[in-house]
């Protein structure tokens, strides 16, 4: 039983991580109506700036809010520079271009930072919380900090006039831009912002998983994974997905037999393809009617 | 009955001087008489791109002709060359037979695969794929099946000579069957889309609503649509497997689906050519890249990638398609 | 009544490298109805979307005394030309009332927006009732008098109809008209109506255009036009 509690808060430690690449991603997704596979890779991009930042003598907290503004004018560049003059484009040539875009965020900070591990600081601490082990400072801190976001993003979206000139940008461009909705500048901020919470993202997880280029390929997919099984409409439903994944990974990691490390992104991936089987629209997603 | 003759013999000679034939025939003379011109090595890489050129057809008529999202096809490719590998080592078969077996393997794995597939679409049958790309390599190096694939280490196979006696050389000879291979299963992928399984196959992926109230069996169509495809992929990888002479885990991860999806893209999604120009595309630009930044390479290929979709936003075929038309616009107007 | 709202001259309009509106010249007066009739194809749509900027045109389109050809369609929504386009173009995955509020999107003044609220709501009572509903899961009459009202939260100085009448039951059709002559004689709308359905229209507008394969051929008031031979034998029905 003792087991069973730590692997389950063990689970939700690192489905803190999952549940805040998933909001990075639904975020982009109410944007621009497509999935970001570079997504990981920006966030990973975020947080070399920040260590840049810190090792340049920056304090913790400045170098946070820099980088989450540097992060978001990046997103704006990336999307008016490389997406805007491509926005005709057949939907498959766009899979491309961020599968460009990761190969060219992951090459560069290898060839700028090298491929060595850095170490990464918390401002939460290290010291468990509650004093038994069970928590550590930084996971709560991380989910803390992962709820504080989505609760901010659910009321932009659904309280503010931008939040839903933003949906409805993405749901139908053509009739936003019939009600004035400037739609190329709704898509800017769509990718500004998810890169900022990427950015935020990254920054928590990074004293976890340790700093290098390659450190969100597995947070990604697991993202992905959280997002879609919570169904893309739904933030809240990325959120608790990213969680459940966490620990349905480490209680098949630990309980099922045959499972080493290597199974156990084949047995989490299997697990969510099995329930988007059953429920094709994700968990939480709004089943979409569509009259003929 | 020598007016019928005749007739046939002008129809023939008009079917015969169609622009698309002549550029077959020529293509073939020029692509049959490089063994004779070039380096082993250069052969090599030819034929491994042709190799990849039929993995990205079978992932063609997957994505681009029925509109079902794969980003698995890697898994595929592994399950033919492994069960290359397994039969030339531990069976000691023929190479011959393998290409054909291992297309048939594919065949049923394809198909099985698609019976659950059939409840996804786009973005979530996207990461579905994903999934079976990602496991691949573990299951491979699994220790169940251990003894059978060489685990982590792999199978190595012995290159096959010339049959025949004839005086070509072992890269030559593969070079001659792989390009016999992509004529073949090539010249069936046309004759598949141009016929009524081709037809439906299509009616799906532009309009399944439409498609099923005119009466096609959109999950039988579907889910085979995943097995010929995943032959083709099959297939592809025994002779991948025939040609390199090794198979290992870590040759199958999803990085190589990622590199057949953008093969499929830059030749041209749903055009058959297409293929043959992603297959280049997939082998050389990678090494283009690591030629002119050691350090860099990702980001170059990176940088590469988004100039060819700027200029072809719609693959090489787009682009031919957009000079044809052009073409034929301008002469039409001077008519 | 006699003030030009929207005069337009030599208008050419293409899709890609084909011309579609061969150079027309219509006017549509301030606080009238204009009816722009033709049949499939004739280019009535193309018409509809050469004004808002969705397609590349040539000419001259002048707007409340300012040449407005070849602005963005978003820019042309703000100057007051609300367009209600061919399928109604409703936001379906959002509710009814996000549809509404978003009608209102390029409007700053809150208190403004919000009486207009409520006199659409008074206009569309069955949009009340279904305020909270999915807006794809309504009737595609309840649609088009949504795509009405979210026209009308834009506070428009001008509105754009395509074919209102498209695809509703005849009863559904006289509704839908009935709200459009309130919403121009009470609230002073000028509109541009496009219609297949030349009956329904001429019992609304003032003035009315024929258009044939992207020209204009006839040109009159909606009595004029309505009593032609020609026109009632094609158009008409009789």
């Amino acid at each position: 039983m003792d087991l069973l509690l730590h692997q389950v808060f063990a689970g939700l430690s690192t489905g803190g991580i999952y549940a805040c690449m998933a909001l990075a991603i639904v975020m982009i997704y109410q944007a621009i109506d497509n999935l970001n596979f570079a997504q990981g890779e920006m966030a990973m991009f975020s947080t070399f700036i920040a260590w840049q930042l810190l090792q340049w003598g920056l304090p913790y907290w400045p170098t946070f809010l820099l980088t989450v503004t540097i992060s978001f004018c990046g997103g704006v560049a990336i999307e008016r520079v490389v997406f805007k003059p491509l926005k005709n484009a057949p939907v498959l040539s766009h899979i491309v271009i961020f599968i460009a875009l990761f190969a060219i965020l992951n090459s560069s900070a290898g060839f700028i930072w090298d491929f060595t591990i850095k170490s990464f600081p918390t401002p939460f601490g290290t010291a468990p919380l509650f004093g038994n082990g069970i928590i550590s400072s930084h996971d709560t801190g991380m989910i803390a900090v992962t709820i504080v976001l989505l609760v901010l993003l659910f009321a932009f979206f659904r309280y503010t006039r931008i939040g839903l000139a933003m949906r409805a940008t993405a749901a139908n461009p053509e009739s936003a831009r019939l009600v004035g909705i400037r739609v190329g500048w709704m898509i800017a901020l769509g990718w500004g912002m998810a890169a900022a919470i990427g950015a935020v993202a990254g920054m928590m997880i990074a004293p976890v998983v340790f700093l290098e280029p390659n450190m969100m390929l597995s947070i990604l997919l697991y993202g992905f994974a959280g997002a879609v099984v919570g169904g893309l409409s739904s933030p809240l439903g990325a959120v608790v997905s990213g969680f459940s994944v966490g620990v349905i990974e480490n209680l098949a990691g630990t309980f099922i037999p045959y499972v080493g490390r290597e199974l156990k992104l084949t047995i989490a991936l299997t697990l969510i393809v099995a329930v988007l089987t059953v429920r094709p629209s994700g968990l939480f997603g709004r089943i979409l009617v569509s009259r003929v | 009955m020598a007016r019928r003759n005749s007739q046939n013999w002008n129809n023939l000679r008009a079917a015969l001087a169609r622009p698309q034939v002549i550029l077959t025939v020529v293509s073939l003379t020029i692509a049959a008489s490089l063994p004779f011109a070039v380096k082993n090595f250069i052969l090599f890489q030819l034929t491994l791109a042709m190799v990849y050129a039929i993995a990205i057809l079978g992932l063609n008529l997957l994505t681009g002709f029925n509109g079902q999202f794969s980003l698995g096809h890697s898994a595929f490719f592994a399950i033919g060359a492994y069960t290359a590998a397994i039969m030339m080592d531990r069976f000691d078969v023929a190479y011959y037979w393998t290409l054909p077996v291992a297309g048939v393997v594919c065949l049923a794995f394809g198909f099985l695969f698609g019976l659950p597939a059939l409840r996804l679409q786009g973005i979530y049958l996207a990461l579905a794929t994903f999934s079976l790309a990602v496991a691949m390599p573990q299951i491979l190096k699994s220790t169940p099946l251990e003894p059978w694939t060489g685990g982590v280490q792999g199978i190595v196979i012995i290159k096959p000579d010339a049959p025949f006696g004839l005086q070509l050389s072992s890269d030559q000879w593969l070079y001659f069957l792989t390009l016999a291979v992509v004529v073949l299963m090539f010249s069936c992928a046309v004759n598949l889309t141009n016929s009524r399984t081709g037809r439906a196959i299509v009616a799906i992926r532009d309009n399944p609503i439409a498609a099923r109230a005119m009466g096609v069996d959109i999950a039988y169509y579907k889910s085979m649509t995943f097995g010929v495809s995943a032959f083709y992929t099959g297939v592809a990888g025994a002779l991948g497997a025939i040609v390199i002479q090794f198979v290992a885990p870590d040759s199958f991860t999803f990085a190589f689906s990622i590199g057949l999806f953008v093969g499929l893209v830059v030749g041209g999604v749903g055009s058959i050519p297409g293929a043959l120009f992603g297959g280049l595309f997939v082998l050389f630009v990678p090494n283009i890249a690591e030629h002119v930044s050691k350090g860099l390479a990702g980001a170059v290929y990176g940088i590469i990638l988004i100039l060819v979709i700027y200029l072809m936003p719609s693959g090489a075929a787009g682009l031919v398609r957009l000079i044809v038309g052009k073409i034929a616009r301008k002469s039409a107007r001077q008519n | 009544m006699s003030n030009i709202l929207l005069s337009v001259r030599k208008l050419r309009a293409f899709y890609g490298a084909t011309c579609v509106l061969h150079g027309i010249d219509f006017d549509i007066a301030d606080g009238g109805v204009t009816a722009l009739l033709g049949a499939n194809g004739a280019g009535k749509t193309s018409t509809l979307r050469a004004l808002s900027g969705m397609i590349r045109i040539t000419g001259d389109v002048n707007f409340a005394g300012r040449a407005v050809g070849g602005n963005a369609t978003e820019k042309l929504a703000r100057l007051g030309i609300a367009h209600v386009p061919e399928g109604r173009g409703t936001f379906s995955r959002l509710t009814v009332e996000e549809n509404l509020q978003l009608g209102a999107m390029s409007r700053k003044d809150r208190a403004g927006i919000l009486t207009d609220m409520e006199r659409v709501y008074g206009h569309f009572p069955k949009l009340r009732e279904r305020a909270r509903q999915q807006a794809g899961t309504l009737s595609g009459g309840e649609q088009q008098l949504l795509a009405i009202a979210r026209a009308l939260m834009m506070r428009p100085r001008l509105m754009l109809l395509d074919e209102p009448s498209f695809g509703l039951a005849p009863l559904i059709v006289q509704e839908v008209y009935a709200i459009l002559r309130k919403l121009n004689e009470d609230e002073n709308v000028s509109m541009l109506l496009v219609e297949q359905n030349a009956t329904a229209a001429l019992s609304l507008a003032h003035h009315a255009y024929l258009i044939e394969t992207g020209e204009i051929v006839m040109s009159g008031s909606a009595g004029e036009i309505g009593r032609d031979e020609n026109v009632r034998r094609a158009y008409l029905g009789y």
